[in-house]
């Protein structure tokens, strides 16, 4: 049993709740750090992808989860990312430059498309954001002469201060420490009166605007951050993959991004990278499962993405906050231990089926 | 001096519906002054055309002798008026703590890049956030609600948290929308105490919708009673109960009629 007993108004302001707290954050970051040493080149990769991955999550997270504006179109911005990397870095600009360029870059396209969003939400604006995802797959297959259209780009090494970054492990540090800075970022800008007044407008516009909050301004900057959050893993993806393509960044892809942050806990920083986890993970475990059924059903097409839909139905049905939502619960049962007692969540399970996200 | 709040001639259509035809009124600094009337008056209509939700098809408001009409809805709160809604808009899936300091919004001093690095001016103003919060909660006597989340608490609870969100904005002139419906007597009773507490000790002005008139007749200075958008009578709470226009309005003409006539 846990008792947090609040003694000074830091201990809601800072970032850990407690000292308990600190001291997890650390094994978790001394864990990360020896990662190299105890992981094998194939799943350093693994952990790389669930850094970039975890980037979008965040971005897309602080859209859809904290105000409120669902995109079906971020893998978008992800091009717009790796591609801005990819050309600019096969230029010769160095790492730092170019990379600020992808983040611009997407941001820019981002406060573009959040334009809809200033009149239209929800379905209408998934349908807008959508439309965006089409014409930027359209753009990179079509504009040869910059993006190779269909038959590609690839993408040359990092040159960062004087220093290449090359293997796995230097590019799994790189990424490990644009993860943290991102997710710090991030919980920054929710505990100050930014990411408050992101919450307002997901919960109710009209007393955000009464509370003095700019609807077109919170709406523009949250579209802003996030696809340049995107645009940043964009511009990682391009060296993780050494190869773009424009059938990497379909509107497909941009469900799956949408069904990541669902699946790890809509509203919550840690869903962002239970997700990025779970959507590395999944098809390794699936392709396991798939060697061990009868040829005709472990090789058939679909069985990736039939297996991705089930999950997501079943989250939305039975766990709507997610992996975040099991993890929290353990957390809460250990916290109470032995106090814990059933049906503890019911009530806040019956909130969270009616409209999270209206 | 001028009054805090003047309206002037003020009308909204609807389409083809006047909901509000011709009101004027002025609040003085530091009264209670209450709009009564029965559903669809257009009570609702003139708080939404005072905290520019809607912008009138016609007449003027003034708030401190400048035009409101020239203020966006989100700059409304930031001269200083604050509001609660009829049918409660508060944050539902953040705590009270949260939806108290996003009523400290306007005070919001910081620029993005030092809310991106929490700079320590960030963490100090987030202190003076907290503490001036806290001063509500104690007011209110929210402290064991603090930390939960609003679409849990019961609506007499949400009523507060909403009262006290208006108050975390530290305003001049408060609007509040039926601030006692779906509430117990007890609850009431509360609500009649801090309303009087509002105006006497923390001197914020209040103009307020309300149905029960034991409340309106305690806490409120003067009494404005509208019928179909138009304005019946204006007065002390007992001079605008006993007007005949305003007992027609509520009893119904016919009624009226039947109990002596004109
Ligand atoms: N947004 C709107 N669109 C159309 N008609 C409205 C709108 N808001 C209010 N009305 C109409 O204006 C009239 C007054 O409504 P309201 O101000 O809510 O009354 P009250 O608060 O006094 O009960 C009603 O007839 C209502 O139907
Ligand atoms: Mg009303």
């Amino acid at each position: 049993m846990r008792f947090v007993f609040k003694t000074s108004y830091d201990q809601d302001i800072g970032l850990f709740r407690h000292e308990g707290q600190r001291f997890w954050y650390a094994l978790l970051a001394v864990a990360l750090l020896v990662a190299p040493w105890a992981l094998s080149e194939y799943y350093l990769a693994q952990l790389v992808l669930i850094c970039i991955y975890g980037i979008v999550g965040l971005g897309l997270m602080l859209l859809s989860g904290y105000t409120g504006l669902i995109s079906m179109g971020h893998a978008a911005f992800l091009g717009v990312g790796a591609y801005t990397e990819a050309v600019l870095s096969a230029r010769g600009w160095p790492f730092s430059l170019s990379m600020a360029c992808a983040v611009l870059l997407s941001s820019a396209t981002g406060i573009v498309v959040g334009l809809p969003a200033l009149r239209v939400r929800g379905i209408y604006l998934a349908i807008a954001t959508l439309a965006f995802g089409f014409i930027v797959e359209e753009v990179l297959t079509r504009w040869e002469a910059v993006t190779g259209g269909n038959s590609g780009l690839s993408v040359g090494r990092i040159e960062l201060l004087g220093w290449t970054v090359s293997g796995t492990t230097q590019f799994y540090y790189l990424c490990l420490a644009l993860a943290v800075a991102c997710t710090l970022l991030v919980r920054n800008l929710l505990r100050a009166p930014t990411g408050r007044a992101f919450v307002a407008i997901r919960d109710s516009e009209i007393s955000a605007q009464s509370m003095g909050i700019h609807l077109a301004w919170y709406k523009t900057l949250s579209f802003a951050i996030s696809a340049g959050l995107t645009g940043l893993a964009g511009g990682l993806y391009a060296h993780k993959l050494r190869f773009l393509s424009p059938e990497q960044f379909t509107v497909l892809q941009s469900v799956e991004l949408l069904m990541m942050v669902f699946v790890g806990g809509i509203g919550s920083v840690h869903g962002a990278f239970f997700g990025a986890a779970f959507v590395i993970a999944l098809p390794q475990f699936i392709s396991v499962i798939a060697a061990k059924l009868p040829a005709a059903m472990g090789s058939a097409a679909g069985l990736q993405a039939t297996v991705f839909g089930l999950v997501l139905v079943a989250f939305i049905l039975f766990e709507p906050l997610g992996l975040y939502g099991w993890w929290f619960k353990a957390r809460t049962y250990l916290d109470l231990f032995p106090f814990y007692r059933r049906g503890m969540f019911r009530r806040q399970k019956a909130f969270q089926k009616s409209d999270r996200l209206r | 001096m001028s009054a805090l709040l003047e309206v002037e001639a003020l009308e909204m259509r609807f389409g083809g519906v006047r909901a509000v035809a011709g009101v004027s009124f002025s609040v003085e600094q530091g009264e209670v002054f209450t709009l009564i009337g029965p559903n669809g008056a257009g009570k609702t209509t003139v708080f939404n055309l005072i905290s520019r939700l809607y912008t009138p098809t016609a007449g003027a408001i003034r708030f401190e002798g400048r035009d409101l009409l020239g203020v966006p809805a989100h700059r409304v709160a930031r001269l200083g008026v604050a509001r609660t809604f009829q049918n409660i808009e508060l944050f539902e899936h953040a705590s009270v703590l949260h939806n108290l300091l996003i009523g400290r919004h306007v005070h919001r001093r910081t620029a993005l890049w030092q809310e991106m690095l929490f700079t320590p001016a960030v963490r100090r103003a987030e202190r003076a956030f907290r503490e001036r919060v806290e001063r509500v909660i104690d007011l209110l006597e929210l402290q064991h609600h603090r930390d939960s989340l609003v679409a849990g608490l019961p609506y007499g609870v949400r009523k507060v948290v909403e009262l006290g969100r208006a108050l975390a904005v530290g305003p001049k002139l408060l609007l509040l929308d039926e601030p006692s419906s779906g509430l117990n007597v007890e609850e009431t009773g509360d609500m009649a105490f801090w309303i009087q507490d509002i105006r006497d000790d923390l001197g914020i002005t209040v103009l307020m919708v309300e149905h029960d008139m034991s409340l309106v007749s305690r806490v409120s200075d003067r009494v404005l009673a509208m019928n179909q958008g138009e304005v019946l009578a204006q007065g002390t709470p007992a001079q605008v109960q006993s007007h005949q226009a305003v007992i027609e309005a509520y009893l119904g003409a016919p009624a009226a009629a039947r109990g002596g006539g004109p």
